[in-house]
């Protein structure tokens, strides 16, 4: 921590020797809210992180939605932290500034198998606590969406589905827990586990990448690492099997063709893909489901790719007359198990945050609070209420809410905001600069473009690849400015 | 709140079409020209291409040597200045707010310009790998011609230690020049064409005495890497596989019009090209709104498209003076 009582965040070099109260290894969508989550109470608190950035791993490669839980399986711990998760995000991200547009989901039925499984699709729905779905037939699917390949039958309406920003949120918890005062350790990947006693109160010992850190506690949200994590404390419970979910971004030019997210109907012959619009303003199509072996294996296939637009040709043919902005995979974290797998050990000090699957983005929160309460229960002294942190305003990256081009006042203000960089998205010099100068800073090119969009458009570089480079490579001196 | 303000011609972009139509019309007398580049320099893509050739003449079937892109682009921009046209840099047109009206940032703050006529000058840039569908990991070291040239011509970055250049047409020739320039070695040429694309003299040359094989009939078919590329992956058409181990590739060629303002202000586009659909004097279907330059076609050297610029030029001084617009504009090219 700082004299200021503001977090580190390190990239390099040894690990404070003062043990921490409570250590979270991986800092994705889940670890980053428990850090959080953690720094409102009195406690030392530190995220170690294999990789340079949060959100690094699946949480930056997923469809980017707000779910509401409609078609989780009753009664599941995912079910419930889901329906939390997706209150407690919507009103975070509203604090905060992250962008989310309530656009509502379709199921649309393309077979008369699929228009069959709607009315159970409903009535799980309303288990689930979601009483405006409502089933649409063929003519209502056609006008809420015109542009629509020919043969739907019919759809379930979900209103409530929303899109987010994947990038903004796991960076708004981590910037909220760093100046709130936790540490953040980045390029720290776990090796092993020193395992401390609880009965005279021995911490744990992490050895990292980084060298030796200790801890009292231990949470292991280690995303795709989970298992491997979880082995190292003794528990073989579970294996994680990466799901390789490929996903298409279509130009800005097509965001007018889809209104809605587009949703499978999931039936016995597995789950279709989805056609959903981005808080960019792109369209994305996707994602694949490839069970693989290799927890690094994120790259697109040939085959992956042509499936995907062979899909999308049927529900938006006009979709695939536009280019291509981006191409990315992202693994899911999926286990033998259909629930999340979270795991309290109270004789080792010891919580597993593990299995969170395609809904972690929306759980995060609501996973957070819960992890705490374990912790709690494994001996963690909270050390009274909870304290209210200060806010944090993210820079806006969603093209629904006003972008520093479009305001005057603010060009008025500084002149940086009217200087456009990356023309395809219209990213100026202040949000880079200000992006450089941030709490958690960017340590490559892909986490400026993560928290300005800078070179994420559709010329990927052309016009301001090299300009936009050099801004990073002068970031040092930049953020003195 | 938004400064407004009225000209006569309003042009958006300022490389070798948008410039000579300010030139021609600034001299003939048009009124209040202005040309809107988004970029702090003004010129196009000659800035960045540091060869020669650009604004060769040709006397009795020879060809001059021409000069430099930069000193090309300095020329275009100094004649237009001179004319009387505004050159305006870092100003980008970002929306319309009218049938020949469009909202503009810019240091400076929000404008909102009204023109009698539009001229849409806005280039053509080339497809990236996303677009191209090349699949794989997405590493760094991944560009375009346009961005490597710029990289290495107008701030000196590092590029990598060995390329392959994916083209064969005269953009990746420039784009082996700008990599021997950067010191970066090439490991191969790849072209899914049966033959090269250049004159027979600069592909002897980049072969023979450059030492860069050229697989022709061959496809990338993956980027390998994690963090950095490590090897491309192409494919012949036989179905015969290779790996090339390098660090830095070059996407080239493959020009698209970057046509995102002719689309947001409803310009039809021609569908060969995707660009906006003129008629042979330059006018869209959009009745004060005309396109030149790359912008309406496959990309053609510089002094091509000086050329319909000037042409342009006339053609936009008719209309102010007439203000007629034929009925129906069809792509006529």
């Amino acid at each position: 921590m700082n004299q200021d009582g503001t977090g580190l965040v390190t990239r390099s070099g040894s690990l404070p020797s003062e043990p921490y109260d409570v250590t979270v290894v991986g800092a994705g969508v889940v670890g980053a809210a428990l850090a959080r989550e953690l720094a409102r109470y009195r406690l030392r608190v530190a995220v170690v992180e294999s990789s340079d950035d949060v959100g690094e791993g699946t949480s930056k490669a997923n469809t980017a939605i707000l779910h509401t839980g409609f078609d989780a399986v009753p009664g599941s711990l995912e079910a419930r932290l889901v329906r939390e998760g997706q209150r407690l995000l919507s009103a975070y991200a509203a604090e905060c500034g992250i962008p989310v547009e309530r656009v509502g989901a379709l199921l649309v039925a393309w077979d008369e198998e699929q228009l069959a499984a709607l009315p159970s699709l409903l009535e799980k729905a309303g288990r689930n606590g979601h009483d405006e779905a409502a089933l649409l037939d063929a003519a209502e699917v056609r006008a809420r969406e015109p542009h629509l390949g020919p043969g739907a039958l019919g759809a379930l309406e979900v209103p409530g589905e929303s899109i987010i920003c994947p990038w903004t949120t796991p960076l708004a918890f981590a910037t909220q827990a760093v100046r709130s005062g936790v540490d953040l350790h980045l390029n720290c990947r776990l090796t092993a586990v020193g395992q401390g006693d609880a009965a005279d109160g021995t911490p744990h010992t992490l050895r990292t990448s980084r060298g030796d850190v200790r801890t009292r506690y231990l949470v292991n949200a280690a995303g795709l690492g989970a298992d491997t994590v979880d082995r190292m404390l003794g528990h073989d419970t579970f294996t994680v099997t990466p799901r390789r979910g490929q996903l298409i971004v279509f130009d800005k030019l097509a965001r007018d063709l889809v209104r809605h997210i587009l949703l499978p109907v999931p039936t016995a012959l597995g789950k279709g893909v989805l056609v959903a619009p981005t808080v960019y303003g792109n369209v994305l199509l996707g994602p694949t489901a490839e069970d693989l072996d290799d927890k690094q294996a994120t790259g697109s296939t040939a085959e992956g790719l042509a499936g995907l637009r062979e899909k999308g040709a049927r529900i938006l043919p006009e979709l695939l007359d536009e280019d291509v902005t981006a191409v990315y995979a992202g693994l899911r974290a999926a286990t033998e198990d259909d629930d999340y797998q979270i795991h309290a050990r109270p004789g080792q000090r010891y919580v597993t945050v593990g299995g969170i699957r395609s809904t972690g983005l929306t759980a995060s929160m609501a996973i957070a609070a819960y992890v705490t309460g374990l912790l709690a229960d494994c001996g963690l002294d909270l050390g009274g209420e909870s304290r209210e942190l200060a806010p944090v305003t993210m820079p806006n990256l969603g093209e629904n809410f006003p972008r520093p081009y479009q305001r005057a006042e603010l060009i008025a203000a500084d002149p940086e905001y009217g200087a456009l960089v990356c023309h395809c998205e219209r990213v100026t010099r202040g949000e880079i600069r200000d992006a450089l100068a941030s709490t958690v800073a960017p340590g490559s090119l892909d986490g400026l473009r993560r928290r300005t969009r800078a070179r994420g458009g559709r010329c990927q570089g052309f016009y301001c690849g090299a300009a936009v480079r050099e801004l990073f490579d002068r970031r040092d001196w930049l953020a003195t400015r | 709140m938004r400064r407004e303000r009225t000209l006569d011609v309003l042009i958006v972009g300022a490389g070798p079409a948008g410039l000579t139509v300010a030139a021609g019309l600034a001299a003939a007398g048009a009124g209040r020209v202005e040309v809107l580049e988004r970029e702090e320099q003004a010129g196009g893509v000659p800035r960045h291409c540091d060869h020669g050739g650009f604004g060769a003449r040709t006397f009795a079937g020879f060809t001059g040597p021409g000069t430099s892109g930069p000193r090309y682009a300095r020329s275009l921009v100094d004649a237009a200045v001179r004319a009387g046209a505004t050159v305006r840099t870092g100003v980008t047109a970002t929306g319309w707010a009218g049938p020949r009206t469009l909202d503009t940032t810019s240091p400076e703050g929000l404008e909102r310009v009204t023109a009698r006529a539009i001229v849409l000058a806005t280039g053509a840039r080339e497809r990236p790998r996303s677009a191209r569908l090349v699949p794989g990991s997405r590493p760094a070291g991944v560009y375009t011609t346009g961005e490597l040239q710029q990289a290495v011509h107008l701030y000196g970055q590092r590029i990598g230690t060995r390329a392959v250049v994916v083209g064969a047409g005269p953009v990746a020739y420039a784009a082996l020049d700008t990599l021997r320039r950067a010191g970066v070695a090439v490991a191969a040429q790849v072209t899914a064409e049966p033959r090269h694309g250049t004159t027979p003299w600069r592909a002897a040359e980049a072969r023979l005495r450059h030492g860069v094989p050229l697989l022709t009939d061959t496809v990338v078919s993956e980027l390998a890497g994690r963090g950095r590329l490590s090897a491309v992956l192409v494919r012949h058409r036989t179905g015969r596989l290779a790996r090339l181990a390098c660090d830095t590739v070059v996407f080239t060629g493959d020009f698209v019009p970057d046509h995102e303002l002719a689309r947001r202000g409803g310009v039809p586009l021609a569908p060969g090209t995707r660009g906006p659909a003129i008629d042979a004097a330059f006018r869209t279907a959009v009745p004060g709104v005309f396109a030149a330059g790359n912008a309406t076609h496959a990309v053609r050297p510089a002094g091509a498209v000086a050329a319909e610029g000037r042409r342009a030029a006339a053609s936009v001084r008719r209309f102010l003076s007439s203000g007629e617009w034929p009925p129906a504009v069809r792509a006529a090219r």
